[in-house]
């Protein structure tokens, strides 16, 4: 009897556990469908699925999204819904290609209705047909457009047809410590500094004598990469041919050089001791940023309370100054883009005008957040005016982003160019570290990249 | 009444049942295990991949997927990785238990608290790989406790970059292999020694056999059906070397590819959906696995048979 009466108490609690799984989805799901039907009713009358999917790969569009846009969600009776799958490694493209391939049979609220795009794979997407015109389908006019960077239209512009937009323009300078600089160059104005690094052997002097002075020129090994593979003569791919730049492999010549000398503090970008060398801690004179690093990612960093007010006082907040450096670079980006299939395209239309077209908006973001947005007039506006950064010292930063953005050149892009800068990357450390020569490295890079991409070849 | 059930029962063919009871095993093995493995080995004479967002094939090739495997790519490199990494971890790992397993079976030590022990050596066991890694990986990171603690005891002057050496990587991965399988390795031979008649210890040691001469004598050679099933086992499951690695060298399996492993190898091959290749590794994978558990089968088996 006593077994029985186990046996029917266990039975009772399996099914009950399955059964709460089911009950909870349903009821949950059951909510959002009330929810989203009287919202629906009471504000909008176009037909428009319920659920927006937004494909991307870190929150920075997510905090754009809630501060400057969530009224929309609610004009259209939308519930918006964040993917967030981390970049490295090809994942973000693995799941989003995924995704793109099962959008005809996904249901409508499971499909992907906008995803993002940065500019190392953006021609991937933009010359498949999954992304769609933001003119013709999407709904947006030239007139709407016609604030933007050219280069930010070029790059996802194929066949005259543009498939995507952005709200930044991400031209690169060299964000500095002032205190450092003052230490060792005696100065820590901008132009001053900035003279001083105008070229690659200037910048090489200066990194002798901060060595010299107890300090590191540049945090780690990725630093620099970026103002050297911007400025490369020819893209990665060459029909289905692998080529490395001559300007790529000086990087890998400057960068085993300050390694050897004890010039950086052989981190990796990303790394926690990368961050922690732009913090209170650090020991490092400089990093390479683009637009969207300073405000994004150096701010955040350089702060030693983060959770505290961001001031001078919490961290070395106000201590960074930017230049120029030796060589016009940029870096990232991010683009919208619509996906095909979507349901909502009026909510998408509205989004894409309210963060990438709207030129109050615009200027809105960047006077809060100092990112420097994708709107010419707004910008230069800004860039004249007595603008201050705080962060910065009290610098107009935005003055020097607007020289910047005009010498930005992506011509020599590719679609492969996020999976092939991160296998050379990572390849490279190994050369850095001293474990394998130059050649096991370049040959551990081919490997690597044609598993990435199987049609490549060497 | 109950004893005319007994004699209806007797009459009563069970064999049915016995087919009845293995039927959802055979249609699970032959759904989720048999005909994927049929469909890899048909896929691997196909080129068949992504580019870009286009599918590129499935085309026949014949045996183009295994010449570029054998001649291109490192496998040889991968598969002597895979295998030094398994012996590095699985030598230990059969002394140390074999060790415990003596002790905690030896009737004449009579060990306290026993039942803890080999509850606390299977504990690693219950740790999920993946974490187990990560543990690893903030141990020995560059910036680490390890490294601070070997810096404050003054043996190392500069922090010591573990990952970055081949022998330093290759050794974590075994050591915590080791850590993770020791345990249960431990009961394993424990049931096997449990298992061999008391009457044979008890008169050894009336002959006055000295403990060692018990053990390799009495033991070991008793033990072997159990050795070659831990044997095998541990093979296969080093052969198929995939999470410790991956997440401690976040799957680059550095330094110089060194510790990219057969499965790693097949992972970044499926990551691309470069199915083709995949399925061609998988093939050759397969017979790898197949072979060497023959040969390991043989040999232990065979000597037991000459004897």
């Amino acid at each position: 009897m006593k077994k029985k009466l186990l046996s029917v108490l266990l039975t009772t609690v399996l099914v009950t556990t399955m059964f709460t799984g089911c009950g909870n989805s349903k009821t949950s799901s059951d909510k959002t469908k009330a929810g989203g039907t009287v919202k629906t009713e009471s504000t909008s009358d176009t037909k428009e699925g319920k659920k927006v999917n937004i494909y991307c790969w870190n929150d920075e569009f997510k905090s754009r999204y809630e501060a400057y846009a969530k009224d929309l969600a609610e004009k259209h009776g939308v519930e918006v819904n964040f993917v967030i799958v981390a970049n490295e490694n090809n994942a973000y493209q693995n799941n989003l290609d995924t995704a793109l391939q099962a959008q005809e049979s996904a249901a409508a609220d499971d499909k992907v209705d906008l995803f993002l795009v940065e500019a190392d794979y953006a021609s991937k997407y933009t010359k498949s047909e999954y992304a769609l015109d933001v003119v013709g389908d999407v709904g947006l006019t030239k007139e709407d457009l016609a604030g933007q960077y050219q280069y930010t239209k070029d790059i996802v512009t194929v066949d005259g047809v543009q498939k995507g937009t952005t709200w930044q323009a991400t031209p690169g300078l060299f964000a500095y410590r002032r205190s450092i600089a003052k230490k060792v160059l005696g100065t820590d104005d901008p132009t001053q500094v900035q003279a001083a690094l105008s070229d690659w052997s200037k910048f090489d002097g200066v990194a002798t004598k901060m060595k010299d002075a107890g300090f590191k020129m540049l945090s780690g090994y990725d630093d620099s990469y970026r103002a050297f593979s911007n400025n490369v003569s020819k893209p990665w791919v060459d029909g289905t041919k692998i080529v490395v730049d001559d300007n790529i492999m000086n990087w890998v010549k400057q960068t085993k050089d300050y390694t050897d000398k004890g010039y950086n503090n052989k981190t990796t970008l990303w790394a926690p001791e990368w961050s922690a060398d732009q913090g209170p801690d650090g020991k490092v004179f400089g990093f390479f940023y683009s637009t969207w690093g300073i405000n994004f990612t150096l701010l955040g960093n350089s702060l030693s309370d983060a959770k505290g007010k961001q001031e001078v006082g919490n961290g070395i907040y106000g201590d960074y100054a930017v230049c120029e450096g030796p060589q016009a670079y940029y870096w990232g980006g991010t683009w919208l883009c619509a996906a095909k299939g979507s349901d909502n395209l009026p909510f998408i239309k509205d989004l894409m005008y309210r963060l990438t077209c709207d030129s109050k908006t615009m200027k809105q973001i960047t006077l809060d957040t100092q990112d420097y947005t994708n709107n010419q007039a707004a910008m230069e506006e800004i860039a004249k005016s007595d603008y201050k950064s705080d962060f910065l010292g009290g610098q107009n930063h935005i003055a020097l982003f607007a020289e910047a953005a005009k010498k930005i050149d992506m011509s020599n892009i590719s679609d492969y160019d996020q999976g092939l800068n991160e296998a050379f990357q990572q390849s490279m450390h190994e050369y850095f570290e001293g474990n394998v020569d130059e050649k096991t490295a370049l040959d551990n890079f081919y490997t690597s990249a044609m598993e990435k991409y199987p049609e490549l070849t060497k | 009444m109950k004893s005319s059930n007994a004699k209806k029962r007797k009459h009563v063919s069970y064999t049915k049942w016995g087919y009845i009871f293995l039927i959802p095993f055979f249609l699970v093995y032959f759904i989720f295990s048999f005909i994927p493995m049929i469909s890899t080995f048909y896929y691997s004479f196909f080129e068949n991949y992504m580019s870009g967002l286009n599918v590129i094939g499935p085309k026949f090739v014949g045996f183009d997927n295994f010449v570029k495997l054998f001649t291109e790519a490192d496998l040889l490199k991968y598969t002597e990785n895979t295998l030094i990494m398994w012996v590095l971890g699985f030598v230990p790992q059969i002394a140390v238990s074999l060790l415990l397993a003596a002790w905690f079976t030896n009737t004449r030590l009579k060990l306290r608290c026993s039942g803890f022990f080999k509850t606390v050596i299977y504990m690693p066991n219950l740790i999920m790989a993946s974490a187990f890694s990560m543990l690893f990986f903030t141990l020995f990171s560059n910036n680490g406790p390890i490294n601070m603690l070997l810096m404050d005891a003054g043996i190392f002057k500069e922090p010591c970059h573990f990952m970055s050496i081949t022998l330093g990587a290759r050794s974590l991965i075994a050591s915590m292999n080791f850590l993770m399988w020791f345990g249960n390795t431990t009961i394993l031979l424990m049931a096997g020694m449990m298992g061999i008649d008391v009457a044979l210890f008890e008169a050894a040691e009336v002959d006055g056999a000295t403990s060692f001469q018990v053990f390799s004598k009495i033991t070991m050679p008793l033990l072997k059906p159990i050795m070659a099933y831990v044997m095998i086992t541990s093979l296969i499951g080093g052969l198929q070397m995939f999470d410790l690695p991956q997440i401690l060298t976040n799957g680059k399996g550095g330094p110089d590819r060194t510790t990219m492993t057969l499965i790693m190898y097949l992972n970044n091959h499926l990551f691309s959906k470069n199915y083709g290749m995949a399925g061609a590794l998988s093939v050759v994978i397969f017979i790898i696995t197949g072979a060497l558990s023959i040969v390991v089968f043989k040999l232990l088996t065979d000597q037991k048979e000459a004897r």
